[in-house]
C-alpha cells in the first residue's frame, strides 16, 4: 500500500469521548496515526500544529460548531476534511460542503465505509501513464506537480478540487454525470449524494473560471451532467 | 331560482313587497267601500230631503184654490215648470193620466226602473232606488237616485211623482277618492320596500361579515376578527365569532407546539442516538473481524450482537425517515429518470439475494418509462417491493413488469407465494404490521419499509397499491406521474395480475 511507507496522520475533531477513542482504536488499526482534538475552538490550532494529512470532523461540537470550524481550516489548508454528521438529510451538509469539506459520512456509519472514505480521500486521482501535461479550457494541468496553470499563474485548488478537474480534463471528450463523477472522485461505487458533486463544481469554478456565471472549463451539459471545456491556444 | 335562493335580502323585500301589497289592497278596498257608502247615504239622505221639500210644495201647489178648474195637465205642467225652477240638483217628471211631463229634458224617463212605478202606482209614501241614468244624446249611464212618491189633487186624483238625482259628483269625488288611495297605497309601499331593503342590510350586512370571517378563519387566517359595535344580537354575534376563533387559535398553537415538540423530541432522540450507536457500531465491527479467534460461543455471540446493532440502526433509520415524512419535512428531489433503467439496475442488484432463496427474477421492461422523479425514493421504493416479494414469495419465480403510457409510468412486482387476504390489501402498508406474526423474516425488515415506501409514492402524488390472495400470491404496483403537472387517473398496468382470472374471485 502506498500509505503504508509513510504512516498517515488523521486529526480526530469530536466532543463524544467514546466515540473519539473507538474511531483512534480503528485508525490505529488500520495503519494510521491520529491527533485528537475535543473542541470546535481548539480544533484549527491542533492542526497548525500536528499538520494532519486527513481531518475528520464533527459538525455538532461544543465551542463552535463544526461549519465555521471547517471553513476556518479550509482558509489555512487544502487538507482533506471528512465530516460525521448525524443530520446528514439537513443543510448543515451542503452549508459544510460549501466551507469546503471533501466528503461527508453520516452517523451510525459502519468502520469499513468510513476507511473506505477515508483511503479515497488519501489517494491521488491517478494520471494517464505518460502524459505529464493536460489541457482543459486555457488551462495547463501538470499532473506530476499537482499544479494547475492559467498563463504563468499557479491556481491555488486543493487535492479534491485538482482530481476533480483532473478527472474531466483525463477524457476530455466524454460528458459525466454526477454518479460517474462520485464514482471517479470520491470512490462511491453505488449512487450517492450528488450534492458533493454540485457543491464541489460551484467551488472549482469559483476558482478556475474568469467568469464563474459563464463557465468556460467546467461545462454543465443540461440533464446529463458535466464535461470538460475545449482546450484554448490563447 | 339559484338568485332568489342567493340573496336573502331579495327574498326579505320580496316577501315584505308581496305581504305589504295584499294589505295594502286589501285596506283600499275596506277604505273605499266605507266611503263610498257613506257618500251615497248622506246622497240618499239628502235626496229624500229634499224630495221630501219638493212633493210638499208641489202638493201644497196642486190644492191652491186657484188651481181648481185647471185641466190636470196644465196643472202638471206648472208644476213641472215650478219645480224646474228650484232644483237645481235633481228632476221631476210627472206623470200624468195621459202623458208625462219633465222639468228637464236631459235625463231619459226609461232610467226609472219599471219595480219603482209598479210600487208607486200600488201604494202611498216614497221609495228610494238607486239605479242607472240614461241621459239624453249620451250612451253611458251615470248612476243615480230615483225617488217616488204621489201627488194627490184637490179632486183626488193621484199622479206619481219621480225625483231623479244624478250622483255625478258623487261619482267623481269618489274616484277623486280611490285615486288618492291608490297614490297613497303605492307611496306606502314604495317606503316599506325601501325600509324593508335598509332594515335587511343592516342585518345582513354583519351576517356577511361573520360569514367572510368564519370563512377566512377557517382557511388558517387565525388572527382574522370581527369588528363588535354595540351590544346587540348583531355584536353578541361578532363576540362569540370572536371568542370561537381565539379559542381556536389557542387550541392550534396548542396542538402545533405540542406536535412541534413532539416531532422535535422524536428527531433529537434520534439524532442523539446515532453517536452512541456509531461507536457500538464499530466496536462490533472490530469484534465481528476478530470472531475467528474467539471460543464458537463468544464468536456467535459477537455474530448475533453484529446483526442486531445492523437491525437496530436500519430501524432507527426508518424511524428517523418517517418522523420526517411526519414533520412534513420531506422533499422531493426530482430528476429526469428512466424507470426502465432503475428498475432493471434493482433487479440485478437483487439477483443475490434472489438466489440465495433460490427465486427467480423475471424482469419485464418497457423501453420508455422516462419520468420526473426523485431516484433515491423510487429505488427505496423498489428495493422495499423486491425484498418483500423474494422474502414472502416461497421460492416461486417474481416477475417485475415495467409500463408507462402518456401520464404514467408503473411497475408492478408480482410474487406466487403466501398471498394475503383482500381485506388486508390497505393494512399491509401500515407501520409494524405483519401478515403471519409468526412467520419470521429473511431479509430482517424493520416492518416500516412500506409504510415508507406509502409515504415516498405519495410524495410524488403517485400510488402505491397492493393485491393480493390467500396462497396465490400477492402483486404491489407503484404508479407515478411522468411530470409534477399530471394528475393521475389510471395506472399503466393492472392492480389485478392478468394471470389472475378475477371471474374467480366474484
Amino acid at each position: 500500500m502506498a500509505e503504508a511507507r509513510k504512516r498517515s496522520l488523521v486529526l480526530i475533531v469530536d466532543d463524544d469521548a467514546a466515540l473519539s477513542e473507538m474511531l483512534q482504536i480503528v485508525l490505529r488499526q488500520e495503519g494510521f496515526d491520529t491527533v485528537h482534538c475535543g473542541t470546535g475552538s481548539g480544533a484549527v490550532a491542533a492542526m497548525r500544529e500536528s499538520r494532519p494529512d486527513l481531518v475528520l470532523l464533527d459538525l455538532m461540537l461544543p465551542g463552535r460548531d463544526g461549519v465555521s470550524v471547517c471553513r476556518d481550516m479550509r482558509a489555512e489548508s487544502g487538507v482533506p476534511i471528512i465530516m460525521l454528521t448525524a443530520k446528514s438529510e439537513t443543510d448543515d451538509v451542503v452549508a459544510g460542503l460549501q466551507a469546503g469539506a471533501d466528503d461527508y459520512v453520516a452517523k451510525p456509519f459502519k468502520a469499513k465505509e468510513l476507511l473506505a472514505r477515508i483511503h479515497t480521500r488519501l489517494r491521488r486521482v491517478s494520471a494517464l501513464p505518460g502524459s505529464d501535461q493536460l489541457t482543459i479550457g486555457d488551462l495547463v494541468i501538470s499532473t506530476a506537480a499537482h499544479t494547475v496553470k492559467r498563463g504563468s499563474i499557479t491556481l491555488p485548488l486543493t487535492p479534491l478540487e485538482f482530481d476533480l478537474l483532473l478527472a474531466l480534463a483525463k477524457k476530455p471528450t466524454q460528458v459525466f454525470t454526477r454518479e460517474a463523477l462520485l464514482d471517479e472522485v470520491w470512490g462511491y461505487r453505488n449512487a450517492a449524494d450528488t450534492r458533493l458533486v454540485n457543491v464541489h463544481v460551484q467551488r472549482l469554478r469559483s476558482k478556475v473560471e474568469k467568469d464563474p456565471e459563464h463557465p468556460q472549463i467546467v461545462v454543465t451539459v443540461r440533464g446529463i451532467g458535466y464535461r470538460a471545456g475545449e482546450p484554448q491556444t490563447w | 331560482m339559484q338568485l332568489w335562493w342567493s340573496s336573502l335580502p331579495l327574498r326579505v323585500l320580496a316577501s315584505t313587497l308581496v305581504a305589504s301589497l295584499a294589505i295594502l289592497v286589501l285596506a283600499g278596498l275596506l277604505l273605499m267601500q266605507q266611503v263610498a257608502d257613506g257618500i251615497f247615504e248622506s246622497k240618499r239622505n239628502s235626496a229624500i230631503r229634499e224630495a221630501s221639500g219638493m212633493q210638499r210644495f208641489m202638493q201644497e201647489q196642486l190644492v191652491l184654490p186657484e188651481m181648481r178648474g185647471v185641466a190636470a195637465y196644465e196643472q202638471l205642467s206648472r208644476l213641472a215648470e215650478l219645480a224646474g225652477a228650484q232644483a237645481g240638483q235633481f228632476q221631476v217628471f210627472l206623470q200624468g193620466p195621459a202623458s208625462r211631463v219633465a222639468s228637464s229634458p236631459t235625463i231619459l224617463y226609461q232610467s226609472i226602473p219599471a219595480e219603482l212605478t209598479e210600487k208607486v202606482t200600488a201604494s202611498d209614501g216614497m221609495f228610494v232606488v238607486s239605479t242607472e241614468l240614461k241621459a239624453t244624446g249620451s250612451l253611458n249611464a251615470t248612476p243615480g237616485l230615483v225617488v217616488g212618491s204621489s201627488l194627490v189633487t184637490a179632486v183626488g186624483e193621484r199622479f206619481p211623482v219621480y225625483y231623479v238625482f244624478p250622483l255625478i259628483s258623487e261619482v267623481a269625488s269618489l274616484s277623486d277618492i280611490r285615486r288618492a288611495v291608490i297614490s297613497t297605497g303605492v307611496a306606502v309601499l314604495i317606503g316599506l320596500a325601501v325600509i324593508a331593503y335598509f332594515v335587511t342590510r343592516q342585518v345582513v350586512r354583519p351576517v356577511r361579515n361573520a360569514s367572510q370571517t368564519a370563512l377566512r378563519l377557517a382557511s388558517g387566517h387565525l388572527d382574522e376578527r370581527m369588528p363588535v359595535r354595540g351590544s346587540d344580537d348583531l355584536a353578541s354575534l361578532a363576540v362569540s365569532m370572536n371568542e370561537m376563533a381565539s379559542d381556536l387559535q389557542q387550541r392550534i398553537r396548542e396542538l402545533e407546539q405540542l406536535s412541534a415538540v413532539q416531532r422535535r423530541f422524536v428527531s433529537d432522540v434520534s439524532h442523539e442516538l446515532r453517536t452512541p450507536l456509531t461507536t457500538i457500531k464499530m466496536a462490533s465491527d472490530l469484534l465481528y473481524e476478530m470472531r475467528l479467534d474467539l471460543e464458537p460461543q463468544s464468536a456467535r455471540t459477537v455474530e448475533l450482537m453484529n446483526t442486531e446493532i445492523e437491525r437496530f440502526s436500519e430501524m432507527l433509520a426508518d424511524l428517523l425517515e418517517i418522523s420526517r415524512f411526519d414533520a412534513g419535512a420531506a422533499v422531493l428531489e426530482r430528476d429526469d429518470v428512466d424507470l426502465d433503467a432503475l428498475v432493471a439496475a434493482e433487479v440485478e442488484a437483487h439477483r443475490g439475494f434472489a438466489d440465495s432463496q433460490g427465486t427467480e427474477l423475471r424482469l419485464h421492461r418497457d423501453g420508455d418509462a422516462k419520468a420526473q422523479v426523485d431516484a433515491r425514493r423510487i429505488t427505496r421504493i423498489l428495493r422495499n417491493l423486491l425484498t418483500n416479494a423474494i422474502d414472502h414469495g416461497e421460492g416461486k419465480p417474481i416477475d417485475v413488469t415495467v409500463a408507462s403510457d402518456e401520464d404514467a409510468v408503473a411497475v408492478t412486482v408480482r410474487d406466487q407465494g403466501v398471498g394475503f387476504e383482500a381485506e388486508q390489501s390497505a393494512r399491509v402498508f401500515d407501520r409494524f404490521w405483519r401478515a403471519d406474526p409468526s412467520r419470521a423474516r429473511k431479509a430482517g425488515g424493520t416492518g416500516l419499509g412500506l409504510a415508507i415506501s406509502l409515504e415516498d409514492a405519495r410524495l410524488h402524488q403517485g400510488w402505491l397499491s397492493a393485491w393480493g390472495r390467500p396462497g396465490r400470491g400477492a402483486q404491489f404496483r407503484l404508479t407515478l406521474p411522468r411530470t409534477p403537472e399530471v394528475k393521475l387517473t389510471s395506472s399503466p398496468l393492472p392492480i389485478i395480475p392478468p394471470d389472475v382470472d378475477p371471474r374467480r374471485d366474484l
